[in-house]
């Protein structure tokens, strides 16, 4: 088998990514046993291993994932409600776009996140501090996207139904929507990926609310397999859920 | 020469603002009138919506303290620090996982689904590591800004143009002159990019790890003035942050000459 069919293989690389990542694994087991890594800084991974059961059935993690759920979920309805409404009207009103959307895009890369504090003011120490928190980060990559699917619905669609007379609303909801549906999602899942990160952020900040929280109880506590293993926990639900949203953008994508 | 004979109307004066530029005045204006109003109405408490006047106060308040530069530089140190470490090894990992198509198949789907986790919750694996200091917040931001370079840097040398590199190697170009000489300089747009998208993440992952636990730097600031509800200062702050991070953004873009590579 030569080089380059090894690395077209999908058996391989998939093989030497794992492998690796247990060797690695590995590794830090026999370091931490034989003194090299200091025990009370880095948890055994077995120990990691053996306090997920625990992590699950004692810190009743059922619930927490269900608060972070509701907390993500309600700040993704809202951003998608929001966030298309605005985007449309961006498209809608012409001079409103041209004067605001360099504004929306810069308050996509600005760290909104730091303003958790002036939120927990306003909101005080409750889940719609995250609920918020969660829809400020999330809500400007759904505007953008909006805007740029409903303007890159091609002409000959428009035509077809202008030739079919259609009226303004009839054009909107059979031809320009549907057109930009795809589009429209890929900002939904940025959006998405923001809230999410957001919610278990500052979950964890304020010690309030579901995963985040129980990262942040463990290391309080000083279990440290716990934490590793909370932390490993909300890295697994984070990959479902980049994974489960790939998969519909995928699916809702137009064959070219 | 036709055109010669033909006579044209006079062009139209130009307005004296351009209805853009008066739409954005409009919007700035509305919502300064309206804070000031909810601020003065009671309707919401007063140290929560404090009033412009006392916010402009604090800001140049906060601006001609010797305090607050001090615990700027500090987060700057912190950010410029994780910015080098994370930035030379996501530089050095996007190029050897953009040169070698096994070795990203076999590790970039791991970095490209850790990239989007929340990486404060690594925050008390840090402090365990490196301490309640400053070494936990450079590595907060270190870790946030290594995967978006490393991802950037290995699309961007898979986007090389081929005929560059048979270029550089029919001039039988070492290893160091490739690197030099082809692969950065053809990779210079989505490296800055990375960079930009990195900066951009060291920022919020240092500041975060400050508020969370620290006694000095702009995150601490910000806590600090939550703690005391100094409303006023808290709202300065915000305000010089998101000034200061978009900048800091647009220098990175303007040095790596982001627009004259958007140009040609």
């Amino acid at each position: 088998m030569t080089a380059a069919a090894i690395a077209r293989s999908r058996g391989v690389p998939l093989a030497l990514g794992f492998g690796t990542l247990v060797i690695a694994i590995l590794a830090v087991e026999v370091l931490i046993r034989i003194g090299a890594i200091n025990r009370f800084i880095v948890p055994l991974p077995s120990q990691v291993a053996l306090a997920f059961e625990r992590v699950i059935t004692e810190e009743d993690i059922g619930e927490r994932f269900r608060l972070t759920f509701l907390e993500a979920l309600t700040a993704g309805v809202m951003i998608t409600v929001v966030g298309v409404s605005l985007g449309i009207l961006l498209y809608r009103v012409n001079l409103l776009r041209q004067a605001t959307e360099t504004w929306v895009a810069a308050m996509a890369s600005a760290p909104t996140v730091l303003m958790y504090p002036l939120f927990l003011v306003i909101f005080g120490r409750s889940a719609w501090t995250i609920i918020m928190m969660g829809f400020v980060a999330g809500l400007p990559p759904v505007i953008l996207k909006t805007v740029e699917g409903l303007s890159g619905t091609r002409r000959v669609f428009i035509n077809v139904g202008r030739s079919l007379k259609l009226t303004g609303p009839q054009l909107f909801v059979k031809i320009l929507f549907p057109a930009a549906l795809p589009t429209i999602f890929v900002g939904v899942r940025l959006g998405l990926i923001f809230t999410l990160i957001n919610v278990v952020g500052v979950e964890f900040l304020i010690n309030f609310g579901g995963l985040g929280q129980l990262i942040n109880d463990l290391a309080e506590r000083y279990d440290l397999p716990g934490t590793y293993a909370a932390i490993c926990f909300v890295i697994l639900v984070s990959v479902c859920f980049f994974v489960l949203t790939e998969w519909v953008e995928r699916w809702l994508r137009p064959v070219d | 020469m036709a055109e010669a004979g033909r006579l044209s109307l006079p062009a139209a004066p130009a307005p004296w603002i351009d209805p853009v530029t008066l739409v954005r005045i409009g919007i700035i204006a509305g919502v300064l009138v309206f804070w000031e109003l909810i601020a003065r109405s009671g309707l919401l408490y007063r140290d929560v919506v404090p009033s412009l006047l006392a916010i402009g106060g604090a800001l140049v308040k906060l601006l001609s303290t010797s305090d607050f530069y001090w615990n700027l530089g500090v987060t700057a140190s912190e950010v410029g620090t994780a910015l080098l470490i994370g930035g030379v090894s996501g530089v050095v990992v996007g190029l050897l996982l953009g040169g070698s198509r096994l070795l990203s198949k076999a590790y970039e789907p791991y970095l490209y689904y850790l990239g989007p986790t929340p990486k404060i919750i690594f925050f008390p694996v840090m402090i365990m590591w490196f301490g309640v200091g400053p070494g936990s917040k450079v590595a907060m931001g270190a870790i946030s800004c290594f995967f978006p370079i490393a991802l950037s840097t290995a699309a961007g040398m898979r986007q090389i143009d081929k005929v560059l590199i048979r270029v550089g190697r029919s001039f039988r170009a070492n290893a160091w002159q490739m690197a030099t000489k082809i692969y950065l300089p053809a990779m210079r747009h989505p490296m800055i990019n990375g960079v930009r998208l990195g900066l951009g993440v060291a920022i919020i992952g240092t500041l975060l790890a400050e508020t969370k636990l620290s006694n000095r730097g702009i995150g601490f600031l910000i806590i600090q003035a939550y703690s005391l509800f100094d409303m006023p200062r808290m709202y300065a702050m915000l305000i010089v942050l998101f000034v200061v991070a978009i900048g800091a953004n647009a220098l990175v873009g303007r040095l790596g000459g982001l627009g004259a590579i958007r140009q040609s």
